[in-house]
């Protein structure tokens, strides 16, 4: 019956009568739809070149595009048979799971701690503090981290020979970075995360909170029986969104912050890394767009397979 | 008998202080209250000594700096850097104009494209906006990647070193459309556009008279979001920038950093060439001061910033 109504209320007429009806709202997203033409669905034709033996020069994109040998899978064998592909999917997936991890942990504990504090003035200080590395750029990031790390100058080497130990050359030592970027990406991200769970906790009804010391239950209790299982949805959608894109890397991450280093390429190439790196050093562009192409497909595998776990848990949280 | 009235007066009493005290009643201890005091202002310390060292170093004396290398309270202030800066740094001042002008432009253009996109996904009765949901929903699933971004924007557009590379890219992008959109929905009665249609109002003057002035404080919120992307943007000048005149503050700030790294890397094998080349370098200070000043004016914006990013976030995140 609803479906009927709803029907009859779309508006009548053929293709032109509803296009004069909608002109002027039409016209109003043409910019925008262009745009999107232009930088979002005319690269999908690149795909093509992760097939092709593609060259740089000549005349026009599409002419080479079209008239460069088509290889089918090469580009994908000589990926796959190189032994780095296999290093970087690993660093990426693991870095990408710590992050997921950590990333919902400490913003829940950081969110919690904020809301429970007496001074609320003081939680404006600690809240604006811990947001401010979220406005840095990865360069700017890079720098700071650079004033400690410097192998010369930097003020943990300073620390380090004052307790008699010896300078360690922290940007070709790779050991230490799995750490580094961990701890740093948590740096940048915390404040971000907390807000985003600290209003999701303001939102929650004082009633709760008001019933249940009424019943004599504790701080704790509070926390573990009404504040948690309330996050519960917040925390689904975001985790499982997350993993999703566990296949994307944030580039400044792995790139400014080690400042490139060739040592520790090991630790700190990822999938986004070796692209920009196979495009702009080597030139191998029919690889570097096929591990480009093998990103995107499992990417987007990954986030159809959430969007359906998210409508199944949550269906109002879905996606789409 | 006792008992049961014991207990009815304990809760009366309970409620009593509820009502007097407010939410004063569930606070916790105070010894609790330093702990996580303690904890957070530690946390929030961590988060930015690391930019506050920098600005340290920047006004460190340069002798003190080769002497002791990088200290919290230097022997010797020096404001020599920022001279260099104003007075012989021509490269950093082109620079800086180079990352407002891109800033300022990129903003306008894209408040503009994200504006008149969103709004029209925002009507009701708007025959296409299903098919526009469409169009930007598809890219946050699956794109081409970075190599067919680089083709498509270097081979086909032909936007390689020119301003529009770096203003272009980063304008639109469909989680603004969809925060706006939002933003467009919940704050806009329906009534106010059919009373505006029913007064003889055109879709045109619907729009820029009537909406945009009621949308300020969204319109706001995602002209700060691409301000900051704007300002931080390094990546595409990485991408796409050889022109030596069109370099952004950031892309200068990795400029300098790589040639250090290559003055590290071939110590051993540099002759008289490499030590004129390391003479003509800029000093540690200088690129510590290009780091203060490039960051500046979002420290200065930051009350802004956080204000609409907590409101932008929490927008965001209703759907439909």
């Amino acid at each position: 019956m609803r479906a009927n109504t709803k029907k009859a209320e779309k508006p009548k007429g053929n293709f032109l009568t509803r296009l004069k009806a909608n002109k002027e709202l039409l016209i109003l997203s043409m910019p925008g739809a262009v745009w999107f033409l232009f930088f979002a669905y005319l690269p999908l034709f690149g795909i093509l070149v992760a097939f092709k033996k593609f060259r740089l020069s000549g005349d026009g994109f599409f002419y080479n595009l079209f008239t460069s040998e088509t290889v089918w899978f090469d580009n994908f064998k000589f990926l796959f048979s190189s032994g780095d592909a296999w290093i970087i999917v690993r660093n990426t997936v693991l870095y990408n799971a710590a992050f997921i991890i950590l990333g919902v942990v400490i913003p829940v504990i950081l969110a919690l701690l904020l809301n429970e504090i007496r001074n609320k003035g003081m939680m404006k200080i600690y809240q604006s503090s811990m947001f401010l590395p979220y406005f840095l750029s990865w360069v700017v990031v890079s720098y700071c981290v650079f004033a400690f790390l410097n192998p010369e100058k930097g003020y943990f080497n300073a620390i380090i020979q004052q307790f008699g130990g010896q300078p360690i050359s922290w940007y070709t030592e790779t050991k230490y970075w799995p750490f580094i970027i961990i701890f740093m990406s948590q740096w940048k991200g915390m404040g971000y995360n907390t807000v985003v769970y600290l209003a999701s906790i303001c939102g929650i009804d004082k009633t709760y909170y008001e019933a249940a010391v009424l019943d004599g239950a504790t701080k704790w209790q509070q926390i573990k029986y009404i504040t948690l299982p309330l996050l519960k949805p917040v925390i689904t959608i975001l985790l499982i969104m997350a993993v999703g894109g566990i296949f994307k890397a944030d580039f400044g991450l792995f790139y400014q912050l080690p400042k490139n280093s060739g040592p520790l390429y090991p630790v700190t190439n990822v999938l986004d890394t070796y692209i920009f790196r196979a495009l702009k050093t080597s030139g191998e562009i029919g690889m570097s767009a096929a591990a480009a192409l093998f990103q995107s497909t499992v990417g987007f595998v990954l986030i159809m397979i959430a969007n359906k776990i998210v409508s199944k848990v949550d269906n109002e949280n879905a996606l789409f | 008998m006792s008992e049961k009235t014991m207990s009815k007066r304990k809760m009366e009493k309970r409620i009593r202080a509820i009502e007097e005290e407010g939410c004063k009643y569930n606070q916790i201890k105070k010894p609790t209250n330093v702990l996580f005091n303690i904890f957070l202002a530690i946390l929030s310390l961590i988060c930015v000594i690391p930019f506050i060292f920098v600005i340290i170093i920047s006004i460190t004396d340069e002798e003190s700096l080769t002497m002791n290398g990088y200290r919290f309270i230097p022997e010797k202030l020096s404001l020599y850097a920022y001279e260099y800066i104003v007075s012989a740094g021509e490269n950093i001042l082109r620079s800086y104009g180079v990352t407002i002008l891109v800033t300022i432009i990129g903003t306008l253009i894209g408040l503009l494209l994200t504006g008149t996109y969103a709004y029209t996904l925002s009507r009701k009765n708007y025959a296409y906006r299903k098919f526009f949901t469409t169009v930007i929903t598809i890219p946050m699933l699956f794109s081409g990647g970075m190599i067919a971004n680089y083709l498509i924007v270097t081979k086909v557009m032909m936007l390689k070193d020119t301003i529009w590379a770096l203003v272009l890219p980063l304008c639109l992008n469909s989680f603004n459309i969809i925060v706006l959109r939002t933003f467009f929905k919940t704050s806009i009665p329906d009534a106010v556009v059919e009373s505006a249609k029913i007064d003889g109002a055109s879709e045109w003057r619907l729009f820029f008279q009537i909406v945009i002035p009621m949308a300020l404080p969204g319109l706001a919120t995602i002209g700060l979001f691409l301000t900051l992307g704007y300002w931080n943007d390094w990546f595409n000048a990485m991408m796409y920038m050889d022109n030596k005149d069109l370099i952004p503050l950031q892309y200068l700030l990795i400029q300098i950093e790589s040639s250090i790294d290559w003055l590290a890397n071939n110590k051993a094998t540099m002759g008289v060439d490499g030590i004129a080349v390391a003479a003509n370098m800029p000093k540690e200070t200088i690129k510590m001061a290009i780091v203060v000043i490039s960051t500046l004016p979002i420290i200065f914006a930051y009350p802004f910033f956080q204000r609409y990013f907590v409101n932008g976030l929490t927008v965001g995140a209703v759907k439909e």
